[in-house]
């Protein structure tokens, strides 16, 4: 037998429909826990974090799994798209490439092949990979509930640690991204205490394209790990926006980036670090964004 | 606590089972089948040592409910000998003595048999991104990695 007691009690449902998922959530309440790929929800109940009497699986339901591009609109992706769908699937690496670097830096292969998009964003981490690309992508979120569905951007997204703006009997259905520029370049830079497979200590998302700004260029710069809740840099980006880019303007958005950070000093990393590496990687991403610009090239 | 009636196929063979809703597709390898070449090492998604294929890709096998596992085709290590013969990675394996302990072997067989299958000539940092997922603490890495490269050098995953 195990040394270790495996997985508590609980009484595993699942739910092949919307109306179904949100009607079981309305009936076992607080009760219940969703379930997609169970990566985040397995240490939280062998841990004790959780203790759900039914645990509500999703992941079957058809839109979940969907990934669509429509050149229209953009790039739609069911909640339950797994890390290693996104990061190879074709068209979102040639057209979403940081949401594609994101979802390939999230712990290790296995756990890729069941680790969701809707799943990191929703256990609302601070430090979720994808949170930080989905913010300076402008992505915008579908939660299903009993009144149907309501669109929320990324931005508003996010609550506190673990918190969203989630409701009881909601679940998130859809990610949505908007066409991507085709003047537009981009990098996520994740530090951990080991090259890969770790949490992020610090993460940092930069996007830039040309536009009608004073400098000619508008970036937008997402933080993971360095705050209640991932956040876009608004200060740094509005230096960026105004001053023309290069070394000087650079270094200033960098330092302010890492004056918006507000980490806290836990097992991976002194809050001192976290600040002093933000900095560090915010001007490594926009100095690279900048070369890919420069170069006329999206990488 | 609700079991379930599954129909799984573990290596070629298909299995009837009752499952309780809690049961790890782990512990259905170890506790039901007496499958016990799939190891428990952090159950926590880890350390690998757990690593099965599912429907040919990795899985940590603690990380995945049986339940979850009905109509599905698993594959352990178990069922990588055809007819009592190493499969030709294994047989690597036991060349370059990249064994020592033996706990985490293997769940670095499943993940680089996998590996070999979607990319028949991984690159040495390709291996070694593919095993980020899996922990071998006698820290036999180098000889791990040259197993596998000596695999597909030799075109035989």
């Amino acid at each position: 037998m195990f040394a270790r007691p495996g997985l508590p009690s609980f009484d595993y449902r699942q739910a092949h429909s919307l109306e179904e998922a949100t009607h079981l959530l309305n009936e076992y309440g607080k009760d219940a826990r969703l379930m997609m790929g169970g990566t985040d929800l397995f240490p939280g109940l062998r841990e004790d974090v959780y203790r759900p009497r039914v645990v509500l699986d999703v992941k079957q339901i058809p839109s979940l799994r969907q990934i669509t591009f429509d050149p229209e609109v953009g790039l739609s992706l069911g909640a339950a798209a797994t890390m290693n769908e996104i990061a190879r699937h074709p068209t979102i690496q040639r057209d979403y490439p940081l949401l594609a670097q994101a979802a390939a830096t999230v712990a290790s292969y296995q756990i890729r092949n069941r680790a969701t998009i809707g799943g990191n964003l929703c256990n609302a981490s601070p430090c979720a990979d994808t949170a930080p690309a989905a913010l300076v992508l402008e992505a915008e979120l579908d939660l299903y509930g009993p009144q149907g569905t309501r669109r929320v951007p990324a931005r508003e997204f996010f609550v506190g640690p673990g918190q969203t703006v989630l409701q009881p009997a909601e679940l998130m259905t859809t990610i949505r991204f908007p066409l991507p520029t085709s003047t537009g370049a981009a990098r996520y830079l994740k530090l951990g205490r080991c090259k890969s497979g770790d949490l992020s200590l610090v993460g940092v998302a930069v996007h830039g394209q040309p536009d009608g700004t004073a400098s000619g260029y508008r970036f937008r710069i997402g933080l993971g790990s360095v705050g209640p809740v991932p956040f876009r840099a608004l200060e740094a980006e509005a230096i960026l926006a105004n001053d023309a880019p290069g070394e000087e303007a650079f270094a200033r958005a960098a330092e302010t980036a890492m004056a918006a950070a507000t980490p806290i000093t836990d097992v991976r990393g002194t809050a001192d670090y976290q600040r002093a590496m933000v900095r560090t990687l915010t001007l490594r991403a926009l100095r690279e964004v900048w070369t890919q610009l420069d170069k006329g090239m999206r990488v | 606590m609700t079991t379930h009636s599954i129909v799984v196929t573990v290596n070629g063979d298909d299995e009837r089972l009752e499952v309780p809703s809690n049961m790890t597709l782990l512990q259905m390898l170890r506790d039901k089948l007496a499958l016990t070449g799939t190891k428990n090492g952090c159950e926590a998604g880890e350390c690998g040592a757990c690593t099965v294929l599912v429907d040919g890709e990795p899985v940590n096998s603690c990380m995945m409910l049986a339940v979850e596992a009905d109509g599905r085709n698993i594959l352990t290590v178990e069922g990588l000998a055809a007819e009592g013969e190493l499969s030709p990675l294994q047989q690597a394996f036991v060349e370059h003595n990249a064994v020592q302990c033996g706990f985490c072997t293997p769940g670095m067989l499943m993940t680089t048999t996998a590996l070999l299958q979607r990319n028949p000539h991984p690159t040495e940092d390709e291996i070694k991104d593919a095993l980020v997922g899996n922990l071998c603490r006698c820290t036999g890495y180098v000889r791990i990695i040259q197993a596998v490269q000596s695999a597909a050098d030799k075109g035989r995953g």
